[in-house]
């Protein structure tokens, strides 16, 4: 059997004159851990409705499971949880999960599992109208989990929370993507996509920037932070050095970046024998944040047909 | 069965529609009590029961005509638990979860019919019942006659229902689509009143009862004569002021088959409107 999830062929949906997904074309394999990236009103939410059978594609394709199964067949061996946790709420949290159990068709021994794990056990018999906002979200979480989904899909999960409401989240998540589910989590928090994913998808304005791998996101080798005593020394060395790109200086540090694989240990060596001392010194990868600026900002400039 | 079963899931944890749902069939049992009204004032001594409103056939009439009249009840469940499934976004969630908007659709459909058998039979054990108390005719041939009233009655309820489920998910809010049932009675009555008041001018071969037959609420009202005017009571009344009713009171079965073809037709609709949009 075949390891893809999940493909999308040229999907596109149109709302009026504006388009706010355009022929997006990805696919999501097994095992793996993705982060669907992009600002608000990007077409994350969107992507995810027409996948989840809540919103008509204006044209393309997408298959769940190779097309074996129909769209809400494959959902029942999905979880999803999307933008605000949707139950009944005059049921409890325990009649709630019973009832999805019914809808997937799964068999409800996991439950008691799954509301001790996200906290609600104590709980399970008050109506799902007066948990607090982060109770809702958790028992989101449980709800998506209840049939052991092959893909769990999370649309902003940590939206509207709390300090310690995201902590928990978060958490969840990372036991969760450590158990091997596959999971796609669709943020526009950066470092929430940083912690947990293995690979990641760049939307802006409905078009796909870029899908892959994390670290394949920028084609940086990274960058050094220095500080010296002589600053001129310091200038003259890097501006004849071939792997030296660009340099700003950011508050107290020189950010240097570095076109070609170089190590802390010979490029300090260098220095040391031109006799520029340091006061500061250390090697960085750039953020996530900052390679997706780069990239979409790049990118807009590349084509500015979109 | 198991679409039937996640509805009935949906119904049996909601408080309100408990409660609605055993107020409707206790008001069934509470017209047995219709039978113990007694009248006494001096000369004038009035039995309700002994009307003959009881009498085998005509009680299958009186029973599905006033029983019938209670289906209000389980309208407002249905349109609140579809403007629910909009508002609380529940409907989102069960697509999400799995079922198909076909499926979900179904399952309202099949607690309708559910609703609709377990009212029919209610209807026909009450009055078998209350017949058998107070019925002068007790032949099993009398007994049996005029079934077809029940049948009347199961598809008036279920054209009903079906409306109702149309114009909540057309309109999305239980108000909102409770106070359009209202409209769509009294449009239906003006234009009536229009039809009957121009229409011969403009198309002389049709009349406007030709047409208002095939509107849906009045094509449910025609399913069941009001009884009333049967009784012998107040058909003798009639004939000592010199009047008689020459009414036709059987189930019409072209209007059965219009009820019929309107309920399909609502259940198509309702199913377009849940395909085409966006939740």
């Amino acid at each position: 059997m075949s390891n893809t999830l999940l493909e999308l062929n040229e999907l596109t949906k149109k709302y009026g004159g504006l388009t706010a997904v355009n022929k997006l074309s990805l696919s999501l394999t097994k095992g793996k851990v993705y982060g669907l990236l992009g600002p608000n009103g990007s077409g994350k939410s969107t992507t995810l409705g027409m996948v989840l059978n809540v919103i008509n594609p204006t044209s393309g394709t997408f298959q769940w499971y190779d097309g074996s199964l129909t769209t809400h067949e494959a959902l029942k061996k999905i979880g999803a949880i999307i933008e605000r946790p949707n139950f009944y709420p005059y049921m409890t949290a325990l009649q709630n999960l019973t009832l999805i159990c019914k809808i997937k068709q799964c068999s409800t021994d996991t439950i008691e599992e799954l509301l001790k794990l996200v906290n609600l056990w104590d709980r399970k018999k008050s109506k799902f109208r007066t948990f607090s906002l982060g109770m809702k979200q958790r028992l989101a979480i449980a709800a998506a989990l209840v049939n052991q989904p092959d893909l769990l899909i999370l649309d902003e999960p940590t939206n509207g929370l709390d300090p310690e409401g995201i902590h928990q989240i978060r958490e969840l998540i990372l036991t969760i993507a450590q158990q091997g589910t596959t999971i796609l989590l669709a943020s526009h928090l950066l470092d929430e996509v940083e912690k947990v994913c293995t690979n990641v998808i760049v939307l802006k304005n409905g078009v796909k920037y870029y899908e892959g791998e994390v670290e394949g996101l920028s084609q940086s080798f990274g960058y050094f932070e220095i500080a010296t005593e002589n600053n001129e020394q310091l200038l003259n060395f890097l501006e004849a050095h071939p792997a030296i790109g660009e340099i700003s200086k950011e508050n107290k540090y020189y950010k240097v970046n570095l076109t070609q694989d170089v190590s802390t240990a010979v490029f300090s060596k260098e220095l040391q024998k031109k006799g520029i001392l340091l006061t500061h010194f250390s090697k960085k990868q750039p953020s996530l944040e900052s390679q997706f600026l780069s990239l979409t900002q790049t990118k807009e400039h590349a084509t500015p047909t979109n | 069965m198991r679409l039937l079963q996640i509805e009935l899931y949906k119904l049996w944890h909601s408080r309100i529609s408990k409660v609605l749902i055993f107020g409707y069939f206790l008001l069934i049992f509470s017209i047995a009590i219709l039978s113990t009204i007694k009248v006494e004032l001096g000369p004038i001594n009035f039995h309700l029961a002994e009307q003959g409103i009881f009498n085998f056939p005509y009680i299958w009439h009186f029973n599905t005509f006033v029983i019938a009249l209670l289906k209000v009840f389980f309208a407002i469940i249905i349109v609140a638990m579809i403007g629910n499934e909009y508002s609380n976004k529940t409907l989102k969630q069960n697509l999400i979860d799995g079922l198909s908007k076909a499926e979900f659709l179904r399952t309202k459909v099949y607690a309708i019919l559910a609703f609709v058998v377990i009212s029919t039979l209610f209807v026909f054990i009450i009055s078998l019942i209350l017949g058998g108390i107070y019925s002068d005719y007790n032949e099993l041939q009398i007994i049996f006659m005029d079934l077809e009233y029940l049948l009347a009655y199961a598809v008036k309820l279920f054209g009903f229902f079906t409306f109702c489920l149309f114009l909540s998910i057309l309109i999305k809010r239980s108000a909102f689509a409770l106070g359009f049932l209202a409209l769509w009675q009294v449009t239906e009555g003006i234009v009536f009143g229009l039809m009957k008041w121009k229409l011969s001018d403009l198309i002389p071969q049709i009349s406007a009862e030709q047409v208002f037959q095939f509107f849906p609420l009045n094509a449910m009202g025609n399913l069941i004569k009001e009884p009333f005017t049967r009784l012998s009571a107040i058909q003798n009344l009639a004939d000592q002021m010199g009047e008689a009713f020459t009414k036709d009171y059987s189930v019409s079965f072209f209007n059965i088959a219009i009820v019929i073809v309107w309920s399909a037709l609502f259940i198509r609709g309702s199913y377009f409107l849940l395909k085409r949009r966006d939740l």
